[in-house]
């Protein structure tokens, strides 16, 4: 019952491991992207109720570690009766934590769109959601691209908390290796590797989009 | 009967009580010059004409629209004033051509075509009409002021405001933008301006207006008003700005 690893065993597996985190990073990103837009319009809406459960569910999310959200999520789930796979469990507490991050950076992007826009849209009799739809978020996008591709980084990187409650993703994929290979220096330096090829692309890209609307500006 | 009537205006920010009371009646074609000291209060009466500032009290009536204590059809009284801005705040994703369109077929429901038609119009009205294309930040500051008036007056306002439009300029560009609304004038367009200008004040407004502490302190034809003013206040404000003879 012994099983030899050779170095591409190891490489291959966490190939393996690595697309997983890849997915899993995709699906939070763009599910908590859209959550994350119904929150920020609710976030900015008039409606004072909107605003106020907006803030909360930023709030909670900003407030409390990921790692919680995840055990909640997974265990609070399960005690309800509610049987949640770790891949689920993953999914639903990185697009809710993602959701929050992106809610509160876009509003940030709404409201760095100068006040004279809101005054001249207004002057021409713009219902609010008309200012909205032409005038302020095509603009608050153009501010939001750099921190979006920016923060993007983090949600890769958060992915590597799944592996707690279980998710087969790089992280999880690497302790197990390291486990079995008693090699954990060489596993968990090809999994730091393997984050950063993730992730060295996606920063380098956020910072060419900065310079490109700082010069648009 | 008075294009744009102004009764018992009141007016605060917090504590501080910015207008005390402002009766103003402008005619249809009148070129109205709001001067006064900063703090004075004239930039804010003029931008309760279009609802940009709440009233607290008061009527405001524009061609038949009004507000009762600041109560009323806000955007359907915003389709008969045009308002022109010191800092142009034009829209910088748009382009001129699309910065004038964009009131007309999102506000008034026009087809692009009738819009497109529109705009080149008011382009060439403040002689620009090869600028349709061009973003805002391809204009000059007065290039980009003169699309902003072509912006306004694309809705057919019955009435165009301008706050200070000329004083975020380069000296050398405020002439152009002056003589843009002075023909305008001339065409007959009613307009109230709150100006540093003061010779163009004298030389194109026919009704000038002095704000001192929340009132209209002193008004009157501005020839007259200038040459006589009436109360120490307006002759020493007269004297600090320098209109030249």
């Amino acid at each position: 019952m012994f099983v030899q690893f050779s170095t591409w065993d190891i490489v291959r597996n966490l190939l393996e491991g690595g697309k997983w985190t890849l997915a899993l990073s995709l699906i939070a990103f763009i599910l908590g992207g859209g959550v994350g837009l119904a929150i920020l319009f609710a976030r900015i809406a008039r409606n004072r109720l909107l605003q106020a459960f907006a803030k909360t569910y930023i709030e909670v999310f900003q407030g409390t570690p990921l790692l919680m959200q995840l055990f909640i999520v997974f265990f609070g789930l399960s005690l309800v009766g509610v049987d949640v796979s770790p891949w689920l469990a993953a999914a639903l507490g990185l697009t809710l934590f993602t959701s929050a991050y992106l809610a509160e950076i876009w509003r940030g992007c709404v409201e760095a769109v100068p006040k004279g826009q809101w005054e001249a849209s207004s002057s021409l009799a713009l219902s609010y959601a008309q200012q909205m739809r032409h005038v302020i978020l095509p603009q608050a996008l153009r501010i939001a691209v750099a921190p979006t591709v920016g923060f993007s980084v983090q949600v890769v990187k958060g992915t590597a908390v799944t592996s707690i409650i279980g998710f087969a993703e790089l992280t999880k994929t690497g302790s197990m290796l390291a486990n079995a290979t008693f090699q954990p220096f060489l596993v968990f330096g090809l999994v730091a590797a393997g984050y950063f090829a993730l992730c060295y692309p996606l920063s380098l890209y956020a910072k060419s989009l900065e310079r490109k609307f700082h010069v648009a500006r | 009967m008075s294009l744009v009537k102004i009764a018992g205006l009141h007016k605060h920010f917090g504590s501080n009580h910015v207008l005390k009371g402002i009766d103003l009646d402008v005619a249809q074609g009148d070129v109205v010059a709001l001067i006064g000291r900063s703090g004075s209060g004239k930039s804010t009466l003029l931008r309760t004409i279009n609802g940009l500032e709440t009233i607290d009290k008061g009527e405001l009536r524009v061609d038949g629209t009004a507000l009762h204590d600041g109560k009323g059809d806000l955007r359907a009284l915003r389709q008969k004033v045009g308002m022109v801005f010191q800092q142009f705040n034009l829209f910088p994703h748009l382009t001129a051509g699309q910065n004038v369109m964009l009131a007309p077929t999102v506000v008034k429901g026009m087809s692009k075509r009738d819009a497109e038609d529109i705009a080149k119009e008011m382009l060439l009205k403040v002689g620009l009409a090869e600028k349709f294309d061009s973003f805002p930040d391809q204009l000059s500051g007065g290039q980009q002021q003169r699309v902003a008036i072509a912006r306004a007056l694309a809705m057919q306002p019955k009435v165009l405001l301008c706050d200070e439009i000329t004083s975020a300029l380069d000296p050398e560009l405020v002439n152009e933008v002056l003589a843009v609304v002075r023909q305008l004038a001339t065409e007959g367009m009613t307009l109230i301006m709150v100006t540093h200008e003061m010779r163009f004040a004298r030389d194109v407004g026919n009704k000038l207006i002095f704000m001192h502490h929340g009132r209209i302190h002193e008004s009157g034809d501005p020839r007259t008003v200038f040459a006589n003013p009436q109360t120490p206040e307006l002759a020493n404000f007269v004297g600090s700005v320098t209109v030249a003879a």
